[in-house]
């Protein structure tokens, strides 16, 4: 005991940080890192460094943590695994430590100190060659002080009165350089069309070629136009993103004024702004759009940074509606397994551990609101059926190039991935196979509707077949 | 339905896009909604607007139904009853966490 507290230094594990035989609480928030250690420091010692520069810890003793019941405060590494197949020059290169935080190292409610703990410091630290936060398990008893989704899945759908099937989207393009005026026609066309929602992109906010407020103007005559002709209600998201809540809280006001149903955010404002959102969101009855917007700097490579599934959890609690989460058959970054995993992490109230999904702990919402999961990037009508088959109907499917690119034009973009969408639907429910029978029923729809025989015609061949660089490690052999 | 066609065609509901559905495929997907467990009901309107969430109601909501039969027929008697109006089935979902409509669409559109 006097050694422990020995001025200089000790091993992280000497210092309370490793403890195998640590039961962790129903009340503990746990992680899930995956550590590369540098050479020749032992796997605990990676586990427990983690552990102690995520909780209390410094580099050196300190007399004042006697002052503190530290025991209580100590992040706990109580587990460490190798990875299967992880080979480096003496043994496993990579393993997984979890981590158990007692409850009150956070803040009740703030994404901003829960990430500053648990992804602070440690990241930077010289005996790790590289580390990432895997997954999390956040309790319900820390998850119920958070708002959650301003309105979630369930009162989404009855604000817009559609039901039985995904949504459908797309997002304008070209998304820098159109007059209000002609980003306006863009929204209208593919509205009355047939789509849902259209979207400003992540980097149109208030530029030079077309101010906010004149875009909002534009878009809102397009929509309303559009559900008075269709009878649908109907969407854009406007983009509120700014440089101070200032503005951002300005410009929501307005779209909320002209009778928007949603604004949009992107990731890049930061935790607080989103949750400031959440709230504003939740107070005015207006739905909230996240476009991830960055996380691919730090979500992609599989062995240093936060996996998405961490800040796809983080934004949940924090309270958005929307946010994209792959389409696995698209043209961005998305194994189908991990992907899924997103997608039941937005969704549904509860999840299994489930390591082929990359889904560390088993997760309890406790009623928060579900998270409608974006895929957009790269996807056309030719996909339909696999994209149904994934991801089910609680998802919005965003066709950009795949609408706007029609060689008829717009409107017959939208028109053609709707008819599509709704024969998919229409056979699943009537019991086909749509994994098998998919492009046979599309190309039955097709025979009656020419837009979406010109868009197979122009994409259906099209496919995005790389390697994956984020891929659960256990990966199901066929059998 | 062509994309310059549909001026006038209310496009609520799941299958708008598509043909109307004959009464055997409406059988179908009402099947499929009583294998979910969800229960049926019939509604009507003259004025079927963006926001009107509020269609008349055919009755009562149908609960535990063997087989689509006797919605089929509710429905018919419905359009008899109404043929200058929009009517539409929906399925309701009241398992814990959902509690809410799960599949809408319109089985009859004035003449």
């Amino acid at each position: 005991m006097t050694e422990r507290w020995s001025a200089g230094v000790l091993q992280y594990a000497e210092m309370g940080y490793w403890q195998p035989d640590y039961e962790p609480k129903p009340t503990d928030v746990l992680a899930a890192f995956r550590v590369t250690p540098q050479p020749g420091v032992p796997p605990e010692e990676a586990g427990a460094a983690v552990a102690g520069e995520s909780s209390t810890a410094t580099w050196t003793v300190v007399w004042t943590d006697r002052l503190t019941a530290h025991e209580h405060y100590q992040g706990k590494c109580y587990r460490i695994d190798p990875v299967p197949g992880s080979v480096g020059q003496h043994g496993p290169e990579q393993f997984i430590a979890y981590i158990a935080y007692d409850m009150d190292l956070f803040e009740e409610g703030s994404i901003a100190n829960l990430s500053s703990s648990v992804i602070g410091n440690v990241f930077g630290f010289k005996a790790l060659k590289a580390l990432r936060l895997e997954d999390m398990r956040i309790p319900p008893h820390y998850a119920k002080t958070f708002q959650g989704p301003a309105h979630g899945v369930v009162t989404e759908r009855e604000y817009l009165g559609k039901y039985g099937r995904p949504l459908l989207g797309a997002t304008v393009k070209p998304k820098l350089g159109l007059s209000a005026r002609n980003y306006g026609r863009v929204v209208y066309e593919a509205l009355r069309g047939g789509l849902d929602f259209t979207k400003d992109d992540e980097n149109i906010n208030s530029q030079p070629f077309m101010r906010w407020r004149d875009r909002y103007l534009h878009c809102m005559e397009a929509v309303h136009k559009a559900e008075e002709e269709t009878h649908e209600v109907k969407g854009h998201y406007l983009n509120v993103t700014a440089a101070t809540m200032e503005d951002m809280y300005e410009r929501a006001d307005f779209a909320g004024e002209i009778g928007s149903v949603i604004v949009m955010i992107d990731l890049t404002v930061g935790y607080t702004a989103i949750q400031s959102m959440a709230k504003w969101a939740r107070r005015n009855g207006v739905l909230l759009h996240l476009h991830r917007a960055g996380h691919s700097t730090y979500t992609r490579q599989k062995s240093h940074g936060v996996s998405f599934r961490v800040i796809a959890k983080w934004m949940r609690l924090a309270g958005v509606d929307h946010v994209h989460a792959g389409t696995a058959v698209g043209k961005l970054e998305g194994d189908p397994n991990s992907v899924r995993g997103y997608y039941e992490t937005l969704r549904c109230d509860k999840t299994d551990q489930d390591p082929v999904r990359g889904l560390y702990f088993e997760q309890d919402w406790a009623s928060l609101p579900a998270v409608m999961p974006v895929a957009s990037g790269g996807i056309h009508a030719g996909q339909m059926h696999q994209l149904l088959s994934l991801f089910g109907d609680d998802v919005i499917l965003q066709f950009g190039g795949g609408t706007i690119g029609h060689p008829m034009g717009i409107a017959a973009g939208a028109t053609a991935n709707r008819v599509a969408l709704e024969a998919m639907v229409k056979a699943r429910n009537e019991g086909r196979d749509i994994d098998f029978e998919g492009p046979d029923i599309l190309r039955a729809a097709a025979r009656r509707s020419p837009e979406l025989d010109a868009a197979l015609a122009t994409w259906g061949d099209v496919t995005f077949s790389y390697e994956s660089t984020d891929t659960p490690d256990l990966v199901v052999t066929p059998s | 339905m062509s994309h310059t066609a549909r001026a006038a065609r209310i496009t609520q509901g799941a299958f708008s896009f598509l043909p109307d559905l004959t009464d055997e495929e409406i059988a179908a997907q009402l099947a499929y909604a009583l294998g979910n467990g969800w229960a049926i009901s019939i509604e009507h309107t003259d004025d079927p607007a963006p926001r009107n969430n509020y269609w008349d109601m055919w009755g009562l909501p149908q609960f535990d139904l063997p087989d689509p039969s006797a919605a089929l027929i509710e429905i018919n008697e419905c359009r008899a009853a109404h043929p200058g109006r929009h009517i539409r089935v929906s399925a309701y979902d009241a398992s814990y966490g959902r509690q809410t409509t799960a599949l809408s669409f319109i089985v009859h559109r004035p003449a």
